[in-house]
């Protein structure tokens, strides 16, 4: 998505030729960083994982096995083919509740990126195109919310709300707010000077349609890659957040939850602490691989290097 | 200690922190690996038990006393004392010889004397003594929360050794409320000396007493360090240096221990008990707390009113399944309102069994059909209750085994506290309470005494044999018969049925095991008078 | 210059007032009235749920209790823990200096390694060096912290028994606090072993908080270095035969830096919310640990004048690194708002 390809035309190419040749050259360039490959296969697996979690989960993520507890991984002496990778304090399967917990993680991600970029998206658009007092308050406002280390405000706001997945998600959502608005804003700016814009405002286009359809369209990418970054900073802020007591509550099988209840087994079963973390790290890790795939493809000033 | 240069540097800290421990003979240091840092050291602004641990249970002495381990009164800076006939006015002996601390910060030039006494007590008391307010925001929580300031008129001082206490009415527990940490004797001197300096608020950091250890240094939220008292009237310390390690993470306090770099856990991990009583280098003692986790139904709303209907119900609780599942072993059932650890616990008494079908039967025959109800789950975790939501739970579905629909409802806290103390309350509610001061009184009388309803006695709860028994037993000073009175007031509570007596819980102490001596305190404190360090 | 300081400065003062509504505002958003939760289950009399509640000051207008917050911070008076009844400030300076400590030691930590490696990375692009660096920096800066301190932790303290298991020094060494720094004051203390103890109580933190900004300067000095490198004037330097340690080394190092010490001064936030996990996992005994503590507590006050001093360190830090880039990068004094 150059500036040449799309600065042609008002709004979104719709022609199907156009949109093939933008994701063919978008492929081209994503698929040259290998990284960016694999990462994006893992995170279809982890995606497969989670819509499939009910067929593939050997055991409820909850259920309780009285009989086997703190079982170790099958490898290791006194393991049970039963649980893969052992079982936590009261008995659980770590394989279930892992697979289990990828549903929240990347429900996390989902709705802390929605959230943030619908409202960052809209506020940082008008903020842009309306400019004057407006601008300056909300711009005013992102700072405050950027003064504060962002999991301090995102914990301190839990502490408001009360513990819980749901308002972890806000609370990051708000934590992340100001990077899209800035992002936008920005875009805005850059863009609503240049011609075609005030061609389209000449032609009668109305500042709602300007706004929406003619330069959002070509501030997608540097969104795009503030997405995939934001995503991945989401999951690890919800799960040091469970960690820390203030996300999801025991006994959802959220990463970070699992993490802080096995920490008292620190030394006796490593398995209930290492593999919880393992699951965060590669899940993030697939993602800032494919956020930095999509930065060289979109980003034209890096292809050029 | 033969280190070789060798060993790489990191592992040095860590050696050196071992072999201390293990090499006691110059000094013996005993580490405790405190869950918390204290709020300050003055301990008569504060509750919490951390803060009595690091303040009243070490640096000061009380009046009275109690016995270590146990809830009897024993002797401390008040050698004998009086009742007159009235029950109004009580008259210490104090004392003599008691010295205060000499640390850096002070050096005493006089015993302790009834000017430490009085002082100690007028500035809880009286508003406008000069010392009623000497930190901003100075709240004295734990004597207002006892009624003192209704309860006593005055504290006179009749000579230098006697002090008189009187009282607006007579109170029967008195003399175990001055055993209780707000009572902690405090030095006048040391407190004039500040006042003269302006600088009043070092009496909460930089504490002097007469306590079996004096105060060193504390940098905060790190260590807290104590030398023994050399002139501690009781018997100097059989320890010399005691180490607070202020370590809030239960699994790095487990760790410490394991490690030497600490002696004692005051709070050891459910997970952990197992591998501790295991370790041949560590002890775990255990006890009931001095708590109980209950459920109160309103007794003021139908068809709750029924004595037989709460009998029922009471009788459809399987608490072993509770004790499993909410206290994971750290419980044990309660048959009564108040815990065995205090004395006048009646064990006479046969806990209601476990039985359904009898249940059942029972609402039929009270005409009680189709019945549903709300239980309150409380939203925080408490020692006699570790997980209120789960104990919901396993009552819902105990009661739905006996026909009873529950529905379960939570506040925030706050709330939660609040609203379960109105009189019209719709449904049952899941409490406990933990005892100050180890005497029936201050849970018979607090959580189910007619003056409660509509405030802590949560059951609405007014029934006048119990009244008259508790009422009687408040006035009464002769041990024996007190005992009586309460055993009784049990059983009346065991027929009436206003809650469902759950659990207390239990404590476990996890230590090295050459600590020796230490006994553990009914009131959830720790105590390091007394406690050994052996080879 | 002076004119881009004051304009910089005019700008923070809309934002330093937010800041003192939002952290003053917390406190009132809370559910739930903060006299009844403190009370707890002991409950307390109508009379004195009163006298609380005007000794805090939650009887008056919203409006006047802000005014007298925000008078009262210039004045150094931020009010007073409720749970040890000290001024909130004296509460956060006992504790500052080890937050400092470890932050900077992290931050040492992540530019000493961060910029060779990043460099090294550069100068070889493409190679299987160039990948490997890339590749670890990326896993640093994916990596769940509180669960890589864990791991530190098991390896280390648990299993190799090198490292203590928590805590600033060994109980054994006490000496009074002169700095609040511990390697300092355990040098000043002249006694054997204290130093060495100090640096392996430190060694475990500053590597778990150090990661994250380590694997961001890797990455970031790796490209500007690139960038640099494809200029013109570093390959006609190249071309006129300068042997490439110069090249590298003096060139092109030192125009690389400038985005690299921007990127070292945003990592404050970074550090500061790491710090949050670090030191509770290794009971370091910081601000991070003790706004977790007081957030736990419900110590409103702390938390509100905790939340406030951080923002302000935010915003200075920034302000400072915004400063030191328009001295060194004159062209964005012009355009910088």
């Amino acid at each position: 998505m150059t500036d040449e390809t799309l600065s042609s035309t008002d709004q979104a190419d719709t022609r199907p030729g156009g949109t093939k040749a933008v994701l063919a050259e978008f492929w081209h360039y994503f698929s040259e960083n290998r990284g960016a490959v694999i990462g994006m296969w893992f995170f279809i697996a982890v995606i497969l994982v989670a819509v499939l979690a009910d067929v593939i989960a050997p055991h409820g993520p909850i259920e309780q096995y009285r009989d086997a507890l703190l079982v170790p991984p099958v490898w290791q002496e006194g393991g049970d083919w039963r649980f893969i990778l052992g079982t936590d304090a009261v008995g659980r399967d770590m394989a279930s509740r892992l697979i289990y917990g990828s549903r929240f993680s990347l429900f996390v991600g989902l709705i802390v990126v929605a959230l943030s970029l619908l409202v960052g998206v809209v506020v940082g658009l008008v903020s842009g195109f309306v400019g004057g007092a407006f601008d300056t308050i909300v711009m005013r406002i992102m700072d405050i919310i950027l003064a504060f280390p962002s999991l301090l405000l995102a914990l301190a706001l839990v502490a408001i709300l009360g513990p819980s997945l749901t308002n972890a998600m806000i609370a990051i959502a708000v934590v992340q707010q100001p990077h899209y608005v800035r992002l936008t804003r920005a875009a805005v700016m850059g863009e609503r000077g240049k011609d075609y814009v005030t061609a389209a405002r000449i032609a009668g286009v109305g500042p709602i349609r300007a706004m929406f359809f003619t330069i959002l369209p070509n501030c997608m990418a540097p969104l795009i890659v503030q997405a995939a970054l934001s995503f991945s900073s989401a999951i690890l802020d919800a799960a040091a957040l469970g960690f820390l007591g203030m996300g999801a509550q025991p006994p959802t099988p959220e990463w970070g939850t699992m993490l802080a209840e096995a920490r008292e087994f620190i030394l006796r079963a490593w398995w209930v602490v290492t593999f919880p973390g393992l699951a965060i790290l590669l899940t993030v890790l697939a993602i800032n691989l494919m956020g930095d795939g999509l930065r060289d493809a979109l980003d034209p000033k890096l292809k050029r290097s | 200690m033969k280190l070789s240069k060798t060993l790489l540097g990191a592992s040095v800290g860590a050696l050196f922190a071992a072999s201390m421990l293990a090499t006691g003979a110059s000094a013996k240091t005993l580490v405790h690996c405190s869950e918390g840092s204290p709020e300050g050291f003055d301990a008569a602004l504060y509750t919490a038990g951390t803060t009595f641990d690091a303040s009243s249970r070490h640096i000061y002495n009380k009046l009275v006393e109690f016995e270590r381990g146990t809830t009897t009164i024993a002797p401390g800076l008040a050698e004998s004392w009086t009742v007159s006939d009235d029950g109004l006015e009580y008259t210490f002996n104090l004392r003599k010889g008691v010295k205060f601390h000499t640390t850096d910060f002070f050096t005493p030039t006089r015993d302790f004397n009834a000017d430490d006494v009085v002082f100690s007590f007028n500035r809880q008391l009286k508003k406008d003594h000069p010392w009623n307010q000497y930190t901003a925001g100075a709240a004295w929580e734990y004597f207002d929360g006892m009624s003192m300031p209704d309860l006593l008129k005055e504290v006179v001082k009749v000579d230098d050794h006697t002090v008189k206490f009187v009282l607006n009415r007579p109170e029967a527990p008195m003399i175990a409320n001055l055993g209780m940490d707000f009572a902690s004797i405090v030095s006048k001197e040391y407190a004039d000396k500040l006042e003269a300096g302006g600088s009043k608020e070092d009496l909460n950091q930089k504490p002097v007493g007469t306590g079996p250890f004096k105060f060193v240094a504390y940098q905060k939220d790190a260590v807290i360090r104590y030398k023994a008292h050399d002139d501690y009237w009781a018997g100097r310390a059989m320890i010399d240096d005691l180490v607070f390690a202020i370590t809030t993470d239960a699994s790095v306090r487990h760790q410490r221990l394991k490690a030497g770099e600490c002696h004692f856990n005051p709070y050891p991990n459910p997970a952990d008990l197992e591998a501790i009583a295991s370790d041949a280098d560590l002890k775990l003692p255990q006890q009931e707390g001095l708590n109980v986790g209950y459920m109160a139904y309103n007794t003021k709303v139908a068809p709750f009113d029924n004595a037989s209907v709460r009998k029922a119900l009471n009788m459809a609780i399987n608490k072993n399944a509770i004790l499993d599942a909410v206290f994971q072993g750290a419980g044990k059932a309660a048959k009564n309102p108040i815990p065995p650890t205090i004395w006048s616990y009646n064990d006479a008494i046969e806990d209601d069994p476990y039985d359904p079908e009898a249940a059942k039967k029972m609402l039929a025959d009270a005409g009680v059909t189709d019945l549903s109800m709300k239980i309150w789950a409380m939203p925080v975790q408490r020692p006699y209750n570790p997980n209120a939501r789960r104990m919901a739970e396993l009552i819902q579905s105990d009661f739905d085994k006996i026909g009873v629909k529950v529905e379960i409802v939570s506040y925030e806290w706050g709330e939660y506290l609040k609203r379960s103390k109105a009189e019209d309350r719709d449904g049952a509610v899941l409490l406990g309470w933990t005892g100050d001061n180890g005497d029936p009184d201050n849970f018979l009388a607090v959580l189910l005494g007619c003056d409660g309803v509509g405030g802590a006695n949560r059951a609405q709860w007014c029934n006048k044999e119990f009244e008259d028994l508790i009422q009687k037993a408040k006035v009464v000073s002769d041990a024996a018969e007190r005992t009586k009175l309460y055993e009784e007031a049990q059983v009346v509570f065991k027929r009436e049925a206003p809650w469902a007596t759950i659990a207390h819980s239990v404590v476990f102490k996890a230590m090295r095991k050459e600590v020796e001596g230490y006994k553990i305190d009914p009131f959830g404190g720790h105590n390091f008078y007394g406690v050994d360090i052996k080879e | 210059m002076i004119a881009f300081l004051l304009r910089r400065i005019g700008l923070l003062i809309p934002t330093f007032i937010g800041v003192t509504i939002a952290s003053f505002g917390f406190i009132r958003l809370l559910p739930g009235d903060p006299v009844l939760l403190m009370a707890g289950e002991r409950g307390l009399t109508p009379e004195r749920h009163e006298a609380l509640l005007k000794q805090f000051g939650f009887d008056r207008p919203l409006w006047e209790q802000f005014l007298d917050y925000f008078f009262a911070i210039f004045q150094g008076d931020l009010g007073q823990s409720l749970v040890t009844k000290e001024p909130v400030f004296s509460e956060f300076l006992a504790r500052f200096p080890a937050t400092i400590e470890l932050s900077l030691c992290a931050i040492i930590f992540a530019v000493a390694l961060g910029i060779p490696a990043g460099m090294f990375a550069a100068v070889k692009r493409g190679s299987t060096y160039d990948h490997s660096i890339m590749g670890t920096a990326l896993v640093g800066y994916s990596m769940p912290i509180f669960w890589w301190g864990l791991l530190l932790i098991i390896f280390f303290s648990g299993i190799l028994k090198w490292t203590p298991v928590s805590g600033r020094i060994s109980l054994m060494f006490f000496f009074p606090p002169v700095t609040g720094f511990m390697l300092i004051d355990s040098l000043l203390s002249g006694q054997k072993g204290a130093f060495t103890s100090a640096v392996s109580h430190l060694i475990l933190p500053t590597v778990v908080l150090g990661t994250i900004p380590l694997a961001v300067i890797a990455r970031q000095t790796r490209s500007a270095m690139l960038e640099v490198l494809s200029e013109d004037y570093v390959r006609t330097a190249k071309a006129k035969g300068l042997a490439p340690v110069r090249v590298i080394g003096v060139h092109a190092l030192r125009n690389a830096l400038i985005p690299v010490i921007t990127t070292i001064g945003l990592q404050v936030g970074v550090l500061l919310a790491g710090a949050i996990l670090t030191e509770t996992i290794f009971s370091w005994p910081g601000i991070g640990k003790w706004m977790v503590d007081s957030i736990f507590r419900r110590d409103y006050p702390s938390v509100q004048g905790g939340l406030l001093l951080i923002a302000a360190i935010v915003m200075i830090v920034n302000l400072i690194v915004d400063l030191m880039y328009g001295l060194i990068n004159p062209r964005i004094r012009h355009t910088g708002g």
